[in-house]
């Protein structure tokens, strides 16, 4: 579980919920997607860095506290210590334009596979016949995607809706 | 003293913004700036723009932002407290609820909060794939590698690191 995780964060670019999926999910199937999405969600909504989140509660339920502890430790520790390193060469060398542009041909592949993992987890809520569930889920992506609106008062708009839908239509 | 004094403030601070970090570090980005640019003079605007770029260039989880704030303000030492305080105190909230949660297995007010946050869940992140995508691609050539990383890693079993080894020489060549 340390490598799975210390390989999760050491590849992901731009956030590591994509590599999260892949490992867990789509490798080691160590949950079907719709486990990922409830444990995703759950810790999309406690606070905290949700990817750390998700490391505890997935360590922890795998292996008591003892896991939580070594996935968190193998999702912070590599990237801690590298981005220290970087911070360090950054301090003395200043910026270099071609890892800059490195940077921005990186960042636009990493939105990429955000936007291609997206469409896999939400293959299970479309699959499923109930339409709250997809409509939520657009409306939600539009409001704040696509108008911009702040997402205090969307969620305070959307999450009502969706709970109370969930509670009448599980 | 004065380092103490730095040190003490990465801790309150960064455990406050902890709370606000939901749906991801990155929510609490704007009120991380403000504190560290405008209240604390920790560092320039230009200093944080591109601290957030490193921590966006260096793998791993958005919150290694808060390494790289904690040691530029105190070393090491600030960037192993801004860290701890910025995850220690949520990871153990995360525990007990995770705990909490599994206890309470196929209950049915369990099944309704589950089935009601996936969507808003779903919703949210497909918008920060807009925002990280906007950010990003400000050129044609950047808008078709953010296209075909959708459409290859959703269609076939590629590895995404042989995207991002292209998709970084394009960058450096001065394509993008």
């Amino acid at each position: 579980m340390f490598i799975a995780y210390a390989l999760i964060s050491l590849y992901g670019f731009g956030g590591v919920l994509a590599w999260s999926r892949r490992m867990m999910v789509e490798e080691r199937r160590w949950l079907t997607p719709e486990q990922f999405n409830e444990a995703y969600a759950l810790c999309s909504f406690l606070p905290g860095p949700n990817i750390v989140n998700f490391s505890v509660i997935f360590g922890s339920r795998v292996r008591g506290p003892l896991g939580g502890l070594v996935a968190l430790v193998g999702l912070l520790g590599p990237p801690m210590l590298l981005i220290v390193i970087i911070g360090a060469l950054y301090a003395h060398y200043g910026d270099l334009p071609a890892l800059r542009r490195a940077l921005i041909g990186v960042t636009a592949a990493a939105a990429g596979l955000i936007m291609s993992t997206v469409a896999k987890m939400a293959l299970p809520l479309f699959r499923n016949r109930a339409v709250g569930g997809p409509v939520i889920a657009l409306a939600t992506f539009g409001a704040i995607g696509i108008a911009q609106w702040p997402l205090p008062i969307v969620l305070a708009v959307v999450l009502p809706i969706s709970l109370a839908l969930a509670w009448v239509r599980p | 003293m004065k380092d103490f004094g730095a040190l003490g403030t990465l801790a309150w601070f960064f455990a406050l913004m902890s709370l606000f970090a939901i749906g991801g570090a990155n929510s609490a980005v704007p009120e991380i700036h403000r504190f560290a640019v405008d209240v604390q003079h920790w560092m320039t605007d230009p200093q944080f723009s591109d601290i957030f770029g490193l921590a966006q260039l260096t793998p791993g989880p958005n919150v290694i932002v808060v390494t790289l704030i904690g040691y530029h303000v105190a070393g090491l030492t600030g960037a192993l407290v801004a860290t701890l305080a910025m995850c220690g105190p949520t990871c153990l909230l995360a525990f007990y609820v995770g705990r909490t949660f599994d206890r309470f297995r196929g209950a049915s007010w369990q099944v309704a909060l589950a089935g009601g946050l996936v969507p808003v869940t779903l919703g949210l992140t497909a918008a920060s794939a807009v925002v990280v995508a906007r950010a990003a691609d400000d050129s044609r050539v950047a808008v078709g590698i953010t296209v075909a990383t959708a459409l290859m890693t959703y269609w076939i079993r590629v590895n995404p690191l042989w995207i991002f080894a292209v998709a970084a020489l394009l960058g450096m060549s001065g394509m993008v």
